[in-house]
């Protein structure tokens, strides 16, 4: 992997402005394949890395909100392809912009992984979050990912046991994702900052060299209490604003540039 | 792909936990790492000490009714000619279908690893009112998991795990069916799984699961070994089991003893929901050469589009419809032991028809698709062949569906 990925700068960056990086989740093809390009380019304009999720109709790590915006793509019939192509006009525009794709392994294994990471490589994915494909079961994959300069994104939760919490971290790269509480996406932050940021500590100490950044439950409310991390994820917040401002006939987009505006506001 | 002898189905995996080296697995979030790992010492500690197993066997007896009967069908079998039909009455295990048996296991666990609470999920309502007795028990508190779809088709299971004091969850995602439930399920479990145990309703799920339920419902077929001896002095010569499978917690637990022996001998027979005659969907991955996918932490066959969308399956058979199917019986079917078919909606009810017409037998919807393959296939037998079909589940919760589809109370 190249020693100073996108990823890796879009830390720094934030790092220089004495900050966390901000991290938002879309799902790809919400509410439309259209709309979804528009969203991503302009909140990209605060956030420093950009998650895109493929919607998948049987998400077993995500709740209402995330799911709600899942269904709703598939419904307007985005395919795997669609969501590579909204990454590649993405990067036409904003080529220093990391994206990070995140989906089920059902997806990656439909598609075939080595095609799956070649067409990754073409549209200049930056990075992979794979849910349901944990160490090590996942070592395959992530070497693969690494070989072709793609950053795999390990997972680590308030569950994960010390032995295997060194193990993660020796074999993650660029960045890794701490999951803040047991739950899926979207639940209500039900563990202290002051408990979250200890065991974000844990990670940090195994290796400072790793960007670690903190996700789940994150919201405008809860953003600033965690504002230590390297990197803080907003996904069903983000996505809970798009299916209201469906609901209230408001433009999704302006909005939901509002929330990311006010997220990064609060982390100033 | 080969199966190995003397080795329990359950344990044939590998250090990943896949059968075959490509069915199975553990394709989980990472929370649930070490609730699983944890759930796994415990069972394979547990099926070791000779202390549980006493317990097991106790509540086995005394709790769910073992040994069920196995009886012929003599007036099913002069009307159809050909081969003696026999059947293994597992609806008489208390609560009325095979989930008892994995349910009250689960329980026990759950009790062993000091946790108060279980849930599950179901989509006829077996799964689910069995836990719910279970539960009540061994004074745990029970959620259970179901599609509002099924909530709506099969009241009968919903009033008793309601009386049994177990919450239904009712879900409205997707096609508000099994599958929809089980995710849900998960869901539940990846929120709470420090203080909560998860029960899979079938042999379906991530590795752990897929054992626990397979070593629970292997009770049917030592029951039936010892049965078979006692009515024909040894196993038949020309054997056939024939049992309907949704995630295949029931066909294991009939096959398990059977596996060893050459196909020739005991020929296995998987039947599936083949769905309405005219529509295009069914819930039959096996006998319909579905493609691997990944659902609910295995990799197994499974309904799905190119893409990996799973599809939306139809049966008139809540506990059949499903789109997936035990890693197990993947491997079975690539090894060839096990062979896979499929019933319709239609065929299925005429069985039911049939069978309750000749026969002091109420089965459900799920082995009345057994029935259809077994009615299909006994006329053209020898009368030396014995067809053992497992009815694994009672009509009584088919109530509504059977009145509406053939008038009948
Ligand atoms: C009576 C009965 N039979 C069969 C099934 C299908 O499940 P399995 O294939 O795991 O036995 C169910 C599931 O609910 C059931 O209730």
């Amino acid at each position: 992997m190249k020693k100073n990925s996108l990823i890796n700068q879009s830390f720094q960056n934030a790092k220089n402005e004495k900050r966390p990086a901000l991290l938002t989740y879309t799902v790809a093809g919400d509410f439309t394949k259209k709309k979804s390009l528009e969203i991503l380019k302009s909140i990209s304009n605060y956030a420093d890395i950009c998650e895109l999720g493929f919607p998948h109709n049987t998400p077993i790590a995500d709740g209402g909100q995330i799911q709600t915006s899942a269904y709703r793509a598939i419904k307007n019939g985005v395919k795997i392809n669609d969501v590579f192509s909204i990454v590649s006009n993405f990067k036409k525009s904003k080529k220093n912009k990391p994206i990070i794709l995140m989906g089920y392994y059902n997806m990656v294994y439909q598609y075939n992984e080595n095609k799956f990471i070649l067409k990754c490589k073409k549209a200049k994915v930056d990075g992979l979050i794979i849910v349901d494909l944990p160490y090590p079961e996942n070592k395959k994959f992530a070497s693969k990912c690494k070989r072709n300069n793609i950053n795999f994104i390990q997972l680590i939760s308030p569950t994960t046991s010390k032995s295997r919490l060194t193990k993660i971290v020796n074999d993650s790269h660029d960045m890794i994702y701490y999951i803040s509480m047991l739950s899926t996406t979207g639940g209500k932050l039900k563990v202290s900052a002051k408990e979250i940021i200890k065991q974000y500590q844990k990670i940090k100490n195994h290796n400072k060299s790793k960007n670690v950044v903190i996700g789940f439950g994150i919201t405008e409310k809860t953003i600033e209490s965690l504002k230590k991390a390297d990197g803080l994820v907003v996904g069903s917040a983000i996505c809970k604003e798009i299916t209201r401002s469906i609901k209230k006939r408001q433009n999704a987009v302006t909005n939901v540039i509002n929330l990311v505006k006010k997220l990064k506001n609060k982390i100033k | 792909m080969k199966l190995k002898k003397k080795i329990p189905l359950i344990d044939q995996h590998d250090k990943f936990g896949f059968w075959g080296g490509k069915f199975g697995g553990n394709f989980i979030p990472e929370t649930l790492k070490k609730p699983i790992e944890d759930l796994t010492k415990e069972f394979e500690k547990l099926r070791k000490d000779q202390k549980f197993i006493k317990k097991r066997d106790f509540y086995f007896k005394n709790f769910i009714g073992s040994p069920t009967s196995f009886i012929k069908l003599e007036n099913l079998s002069n009307y159809l000619g050909g081969a003696q039909i026999w059947a293994k009455v597992v609806s008489e295990a208390n609560g009325g279908a095979h989930k008892i048996y994995n349910a009250t296991v689960h329980a026990l666990i759950c009790k062993a690893m000091g946790k108060k609470y279980i849930i599950g999920d179901t989509g006829a309502g077996y799964a689910g009112k069995m836990l719910s007795m279970a539960a009540k028990k061994f004074g745990l508190k029970c959620k259970i998991f179901m599609g509002a779809k099924d909530i709506k088709r099969q009241k009968p299971n919903c009033d008793a795990m309601r009386k049994n004091g177990a919450e239904i969850v009712p879900v409205y995602s997707g096609s508000q069916t099994l599958v929809d439930a089980v995710s849900e399920c998960m869901r539940y479990w990846v929120s709470n799984c420090d203080n909560t145990h998860m029960c899979v309703g079938s042999t379906v799920g991530p590795n752990i699961f897929v054992k626990i339920c397979g070593w629970s419902t292997a009770q049917i077929s030592r029951e039936l070994k010892a049965q078979l001896k006692e009515k024909f002095k040894k196993v038949p010569k020309k054997l056939k089991l024939i049992n309907c499978v949704g995630g295949g917690s029931s066909a294991y637990g009939f096959w398990s003893e059977f596996i060893d022996y050459d196909k020739k001998h005991i020929e296995l027979i998987g039947v599936e929901a083949g769905g309405p005659k005219k529509s295009l969907l069914h819930a039959a991955p096996l006998s319909r050469n579905a493609k691997i996918g990944i659902l609910h932490g295995a990799a197994s066959y499974v309904c799905q589009n190119n893409e990996g969308q799973i599809h939306e399956t139809e049966s008139i058979s809540a506990g059949l419809d499903y789109p997936g199917v035990s890693p197990i019986h993947c491997f079975l079917k690539d090894t060839k032991r096990a062979r896979y078919t499929y019933a319709t909606d239609e065929e299925a009810l005429t069985a039911y028809q049939l069978v309750t017409k000749f026969e002091k037998l109420n089965p459900s919807l799920e082995p009345s698709h057994a029935f259809a393959e077994t009615i299909k296939i006994a006329p053209k037998l020898s009368k030396n062949t014995i067809l053992i079909v497992n009815s694994c589940g009672d009509a009584k919760k088919d109530r509504d569906i059977l009145k509406e589809r053939l008038g009948k109370n």
